[in-house]
């Protein structure tokens, strides 16, 4: 569906390799690239151009690393920049010093305002805080019902009230009464869920505001949903102005959103995305943390640290060491194998290393084959070659249907196990041969990861 | 004519849909021919700033980068051939282009005629687009042309969703076929689909969870509705209607091309079009999956539904 950033960048500094200072010439076309992938994750027109400007002022004239590709290199400034602008550290929940604490959350219709709060309630719950829930939403139908089913499924207090008619007045006195009965139960956090409105609306905003200064929240949080376009900037921009957000709530980042919108309503209101929304269970909220969001708006997962990675724990000559011998001929033992087997078992659990790879896109796929991935295997396969002599290492034609019995019986398999093993490695081994043969010489021997 | 499910628009109608659609549409502070007025200022030739400023003209209405490259590469091949450097011929051939992408998908995908009652409405879309909430304002207009409706409540998952759904069957004097929080959605679905045809029902509307397309089995569940629906009425569902928010970026693509995989969509609700985003992206979804708009949403009363127009959606992006 849309092509990895990763790649677009490494095609674009392709013709550059060999140029050794990143120049505004030779960025261009990154940029260009950065810029539609930006657009496309949905990150406000505006707040594009002018990171692009701030990238590009940062890049120029740097030094290209030799341990990174140039395009690597403008990912890794762009996602720095991106960190810098997000936020650092995850943001924590300002509370009162007399409770009770009053969370007020604000958004949008359909922006996940009453899930949010249940899930909120439920993450206050379990770090043993007492919540009490209340809607003042009075306009849309059921909605004081459904919080209500809320709280009952994650056994949080709430307060009910009469509602009368549906206006402001009912609105207020309904936050009134909650606050006093939250101090009377003793209840240390209000959060108080409000009917989504237009940013447009001024009578309904105006309301938001009035139960501001009726409430005094600690906490005004703007729910926005992941899937935002272009508008989040002035949803988010007229919301921040008429109530001065104290943080965001993205929701529904479960989804295959990329999510841009966090980084234009961060901009814009300059305000900390202080929790995300992963899915419709009440425990799925967690902290935000800028670095993976980032990822995901650039569409490539957590590649850097995956290089990051694959570079601390392979050991590049010895990789090489036996490229070079298993394209010579014979030269790839069991042995050698082994070793291969320990390389990806130091990187560590292939589902973690998957996990870092973008869950969207290309990579769908393979995440979902990672699940099925069975880390035992590895650990089995380490034991058959293990339970051999030296010499069955290196000779394996020697390995008869006794020795076979003796290696199964020795690493704890079954002797079908080791034929397995065998027949794989037999395979290899001839298409080590082939290649090393054939034309694909060369380029094998500077691979870093012969045929695994 | 305005296509719309149930035929073309009364004519007495029609200046006030305009007038809303116009409302909904220009409420935005700065809006689209605005900024094409800003970008034209420069400069009286179509040259290289012109058309950058009319891409991010569009870009900022949604309409994705792929879209917005294609259109202004028409654009201006046309300009180009016809020697157009007049700034409001400029903005006539822009107009027409999006809105030829607009109507191809209203013609490629026209409203199915139904053999007999009852037809089949089912609402699919992610959470918080307003499915139950244009289920009621359907249920409104349908009710107004006299038509007999059955709502079908198989949202049965998230908390309270039944309950507003009864208001809305209350508002509008609908009944509505309902199991307890929780219970199988195909079973209901299949119950409503029973009673509407023992009664002759004119329409079912069926309201359905919101989901995330990306999550497998949520979907499976949407095409096991589907071919229960099938199995009691040939044909059904007649129409599948993918609700989606006007605020909805680039993602929204891939929401309808997961939504038709599963749920077959044949038509799209664009809600919450009396904010300021504009909903550009459902261009984008005409112009790759060929889906057409059919209504849109401008508010939260029951009268706030109107059929699409692609002509009016396009001229009250520019007027």
């Amino acid at each position: 569906m849309f092509e990895n950033l990763q790649e677009k960048l490494q095609r674009t500094f392709k013709a550059l390799r060999g140029q050794a200072v990143l120049s505004e010439e030779n960025m261009q076309e990154a940029l260009r690239e950065l810029r539609l992938a930006l657009l496309e994750a949905d990150v406000n027109f505006k707040v594009v151009k002018q990171f692009i400007d701030q990238v590009q002022a940062k890049a120029s004239g740097q030094q290209v690393m030799t341990a990174l590709s140039p395009g690597e290199q403008v990912i890794k400034i762009v996602r720095d920049e991106l960190v810098e602008i997000l936020g650092k550290d995850t943001a924590k929940v300002k509370f009162a010093s007399q409770p009770p604490t009053v969370i007020l959350m604000a958004g949008l219709q359909g922006s996940g305002k009453t899930t949010t709060s249940g899930k909120l309630a439920n993450w206050l719950k379990n770090g043993g805080h007492r919540p009490l829930l209340v809607s003042v939403d009075v306009y849309r139908p059921a909605a004081r019902e459904q919080l209500k089913v809320v709280a009952q499924t994650i056994k949080a207090h709430i307060y009910e009230g009469e509602v009368g008619e549906a206006n402001t007045a009912t609105v207020e006195r309904l936050a009134k009464e909650a606050k006093r009965e939250a101090v009377i139960s003793g209840c240390d956090v209000l959060i108080v869920d409000t009917a989504g409105r237009l940013h447009i609306d001024d009578q309904l905003m105006d309301e938001m505001q009035s139960l501001k200064r009726l409430l005094n929240p600690q906490e005004i949080l703007f729910v926005a949903d992941a899937m935002t376009g272009q508008d989040a900037v002035n949803s988010a921009d007229e919301f921040h102005k008429k109530l001065t957000l104290t943080g965001v709530v993205l929701t529904k980042l479960d989804g295959d959103a990329r999510g841009g919108a966090a980084l234009s309503i961060r901009q814009v209101t300059g305000q900390p995305i202080k929790f995300i929304g992963v899915g419709e269970k009440y425990d799925a909220l967690e902290p935000f943390h800028p670095d993976r969001i980032v990822s995901r708006i650039l569409g490539m997962g957590d590649i850097l640290s995956l290089i990051e990675k694959a570079e601390q724990s392979v050991d590049k000559k010895k990789a090489q060491e036996i490229a070079s011998r298993a394209l010579a001929g014979d030269g790839f033992s069991l042995e050698d194998f082994r070793d291969q087997l320990r390389q990806v078992k130091k990187m560590g659990s292939i589902q973690s290393l998957m996990g870092m790879l973008p869950s969207i896109g290309p990579f769908s796929g393979l995440q979902k084959a990672a699940d099925k991935v069975d880390e035992g295997q590895i650990n089995r396969v380490e034991a058959i070659i293990n339970s051999m002599t030296n010499h069955e290492r290196l000779h394996h034609e020697v390995i008869n249907g006794s020795r076979r019995k003796r290696i199964a019986r020795g690493s704890g398999t079954s002797v079908q196990e080791v034929n397995n093993l065998l027949r794989q490695y037999a395979q290899m081994k001839k298409m080590f041969k082939q290649m090393g043969k054939g034309s694909f010489m060369r380029r094998m021997a500077g691979m870093k990861f012969p045929g695994m | 004519m305005i296509q719309t499910l149930f035929g073309s628009l009364d004519e007495k109608e029609k200046p006030s849909f305009l007038g809303r659609m116009k409302e909904a549409v220009t409420r935005t502070r700065e809006n689209l021919s605005e900024r094409i007025e800003q970008a034209v200022a420069f400069s009286k030739e179509i040259d290289r700033n012109t058309l950058d400023e009319l891409e991010a003209t569009l870009i900022s209405a949604d309409l994705g980068t792929t879209t917005t490259r294609e259109v202004l590469t028409k654009l201006r091949e046309k300009a180009d051939r016809k020697q157009i450097k007049d700034v409001d011929e400029l903005k006539r051939l822009l107009k027409e282009e999006i809105l030829g992408i607009l109507t191809a998908a209203a013609s490629a995908q026209p409203v199915q005629r139904v053999e007999g009652p009852p037809e089949v409405i089912l609402v699919v879309g992610v959470n918080g687009t307003g499915k139950t909430t244009t289920i009621g304002k359907l249920s409104q207009v349908l009710r107004g042309q006299g038509k007999t409706v059955l709502l079908c409540a198989a949202d049965t998952f998230r908390a309270a969703a039944i309950d507003q759904l009864e208001v809305w069957g209350e508002r509008t004097g609908t009944e509505v076929v309902r199991t307890k929080p929780g219970g199988d959605p195909a079973a209901v679905l299949f119950d409503a689909l029973q009673a509407a045809t023992a009664r002759k029902t004119d329409y079912v509307i069926v309201d359905t969870a919101g989901r995330l397309h990306n999550k497998a089995n949520l979907m499976a569940e949407l095409e096991k509705m589907r071919r229960t629906a099938q199995r009691v009425i040939a044909g059904a569902p007649h129409e599948t209607l993918l609700v989606m928010d006007a605020t909805t970026g680039q993602n929204g693509l891939q929401q309808a091309r997961l939504f038709t995989q599963s749920a077959g969509v044949t038509g799209i609700v664009l809600t919450k079009l009396d904010g300021t985003a504009k909903g550009g992206v459902v261009v984008a979804i005409s112009r790759e999956l060929g889906l057409p708009v059919r209504y849109v949403g401008v508010g939260e009363k029951a009268t706030d539904l109107l059929p699409f127009d692609p002509k009016e959606f396009v001229e009250s992006l520019f007027n």
